[in-house]
Formats: C-alpha cells, structure tokens, sequence
C-alpha cells in the first residue's frame, strides 16, 4: 500500500528539461525504501554525469515526498550506469509524440569508430528516412537529425 | 599524500582543465552545432571531474569538500597532462587536442572499468560511455579536416604536428603509476599506448594526415610542472571563490 502510494507520487516528478517524461519513466528511480523513522529514501541515478538537472529532480522528488506527508532522502549510485535501455516504453511512446525521436536500441556506445548510425524514425512524418546533423544536440541526453521527407529538424534521445 | 589519492586527482585535473578549456568556446564555436557539441563534452567532462574529486574528497578525509579541491588549490597542485592545459588555437588545433585526449582516454578508461578498486570502477563504468562518444566526434573531425580542403588540411596537419610533444606525458609511467598498476587499480600504460598509437594512426591514415616522426617529449604535468597557460586558466576558473571566499550561487 505504501509502496504503492510512494511510486505514484515519483510517478508525478517529471524531468525538468523533457516535461513528458517522468524520473520513473527515464529509468533514474532505481529504487525506494522507508525506514522505521517513516522516512523514505529514494536511489537515483544520473543520465550524464554532468546533466545539470540532476539537482532540480533531487530537490523535486523531496518536495513531492513531503508535500505528501513523508520525510524524505535522496542517495545517488552510479553503477550500474544508465542506460536508455531502461526507458519505459510508455516514455518512448510519449517522448516521440512530444517532438523527440526516441532512443533505438542497440546502437550503443561500443559503436565508436565507426559502428553503423542507428535508423532513427521522424517524430513528424515517422519517416525512416533521416540524417544525422550533429552528435550533440541542447541538453546533454540528445542529438540533431533532419528528415529528409517532411525535412523538419529534430532532437534524437541519443542511445547510451 | 597517499599514492591512490594523487592518482584520483590526476585523472580529476585532466577532466576538469580540458572542460574548463572546451567552455572557453561557449559562444565562439564555428557554427551553433558545433559550439553546442565543445559545450556538451566539457559538461561531461566536468561531471566526471565532480565524481572524481569527491572521491578524492573521501580519501583525503581531512574535511575538504569536492570545491575545496577544485577551488583552492594553485598551479603547483595541479598534476593534469600538459597536452589538456594547450591553447584552443583554431578549430583544428582544438579538434586534434581533444582527439588525441580523447583516444587516450577511451582506451585509459575502458580499461578502468575493472580496475581492482571498487569505486574507481564505478565512475570508470559511468564515465566511459561518454568518454567513447567523444572519441568517435573527435575523430570523425579529423577525418573530415584532414581529407577536406587544401587549407583544412594544412591546419590540421600543422595541429598535430605542434601537438605531438605532448602525447608522451600520457604514456611515461611515474612511481604512482607504477604502483596503481602493481595493485590493479589502473592498466600498465604500455598497453594503453599500444592501443592508442595503432588507432590514432588508422585515423591519421583515413584522414590522409601525416605521423610526426620526432621523438622529443614534454613532460611535467603529472608532477605539477606545467606550462604557463595553467594560471590564466586558473584564475578564470578560481576566481569567484579567490574573490569571495566560500561564496555560493
Ligand atoms: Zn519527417
């Protein structure tokens, strides 16, 4: 019942920079558990070693916890590190509706110099038929592409 | 200080001046996207930094916190490789540096990821995929410069040239090399420029580049010794907590 209560409650804690998405869905909960002190500590994990929403989803996740009448702690791992893998797919589903081609598994990190580029799909037109502008893009978690059918730019949630 | 912390600091000098230098070309890079991109490896560069030093924070256990060292320590203290404290030059010269950092690294780091130290292995495992984005965009780069125009070709060429002295530093194993290898916390570095020199001279070759025959070496950084770009790039990186020590956002 607890625990139930308590994932709904990270469920409503959105990533700052990707509203669509919530921590849960991005894989960064890797698990809660409360103590006889009714408080709850809750294990992230970052995305980016420097993704500087790291901070503002630690302070969300507390605020939402005590608005909810818990104390609450937030202890950050690192390992095993993230990976898109852990992305919900109802994330994916969402992110692609927001505007944002969802990350295509894999095409992981191994593929550096010069493993093939993943087929990554238009969130407009849902065209296959994309190209690759640049490997980074405005937050530390995506790349540019362009669709050569509807010709749109778009953000790529990069696969690590 | 102990052997393992001055270690730690090392590969944590290394991340935080190269992100420091790449920061410089926050609104200044050639085109947005690649302005963007310099940006995107100094945040992760700088992340790895911060997980470095509180590491390093830990092993001092003498109260110090991550910014303490980060902050307050001057040149001296500074045990960084000299060939990250170089000037950004031109694009090409920035490019060439972060490649020949970045394919140290890549292999530096992989093979850290099972490092005989538990936490160290961690934030290896963390950073190395990263760390190999990096090293496919900084090679990609050269490969594009060197193969593209007459003059692109003749900057690049002249980066790598300029840059080779100091590729030697990475390699040379010191006494706390030695032991950290000796106690599997960190690979024998002649494997490391084994692997290195075998894909920085594919990519010289695809990117119809020229390896600089000279053997001379700088060296220095690991001990402290270092060229005199590290004070200005430490003041502009000190200098809030110089002014207004202890300050906070
Ligand atoms: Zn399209």
């Amino acid at each position: 019942m607890m625990k139930e209560k308590i994932r709904t409650i990270l469920h409503e804690v959105k990533d700052p920079e990707i509203p669509v998405l919530s921590i849960e869905d991005l894989g960064i909960v890797r698990d809660f558990f409360i103590d006889d002190t009714n408080t709850v500590t809750v294990v992230i994990t970052p995305t980016y070693s420097g993704c500087p929403a790291m901070d503002t989803i630690e302070a969300d996740i507390i605020k939402a916890l005590e608005e909810a009448g818990f104390k609450a702690k937030v202890k950050t791992v690192l390992d095993p590190p993230w990976t898109t893998d852990w992305m919900s797919e109802e994330g994916k589903r969402r992110l692609e509706e927001y505007g944002i081609a969802a990350p295509v598994k894999g095409s992981a990190d191994k593929r550096t110099l010069f493993g093939k580029s993943p087929d990554v799909r238009c969130p407009h037109c849902r065209s296959m038929d994309t190209q690759l502008v640049s490997q980074f893009g405005s937050t530390a978690c995506k790349a540019l592409y362009k669709c050569i059918d509807c010709l749109e730019p778009f953000d790529y949630f990069k696969c690590i | 200080m102990e052997a393992k912390e001055k270690y730690v600091l090392r590969l944590a000098d290394n991340a935080l001046i190269l992100g420091q230098r790449l920061g410089e070309w926050c609104g200044h890079g050639p085109i947005l996207e690649q302005d963007i991109a310099l940006t995107n490896v100094a945040l992760d560069l700088i992340g790895q930094s911060r997980m470095l030093y509180q590491y390093a924070a830990e092993l001092k256990n003498d109260g110090s916190t991550e910014d303490d060292i980060a902050m307050k320590r001057d040149v001296f203290d500074f045990y960084n490789v000299l060939m990250v404290e170089q000037e950004n030059g031109d694009w090409g010269k920035t490019i060439v540096r972060q490649f020949f950092y970045d394919t140290y690294n890549y292999f530096l780091y992989e093979a850290l990821c099972t490092s005989t130290d538990q936490r160290l292995g961690e934030i290896a495992r963390k950073s190395f995929k990263e760390i190999a984005y990096h090293a496919q965009f900084s090679a990609e780069w050269v490969i594009r410069f060197g193969d593209g125009t007459s003059e692109s070709h003749e900057r690049v060429q002249a980066a790598v040239d300029d840059l080779w002295e100091f590729t030697g530093e990475m390699f040379t194993p010191d006494e706390i090399d030695l032991a950290m290898t000796e106690a599997g916390i960190a690979p024998d570095l002649n494997q490391i420029a084994a692997q290195w020199k075998r894909k920085v001279t594919q990519i010289l070759d695809i990117a119809t580049l020229k390896m600089p025959e000279s053997s001379f070496m700088q060296k220095g950084g690991k001990v402290g010794e270092h060229s005199e770009y590290l004070g200005f790039i430490l003041a502009e990186l000190q200098f809030m907590q110089r002014a207004y020590p202890g300050m906070q956002w």
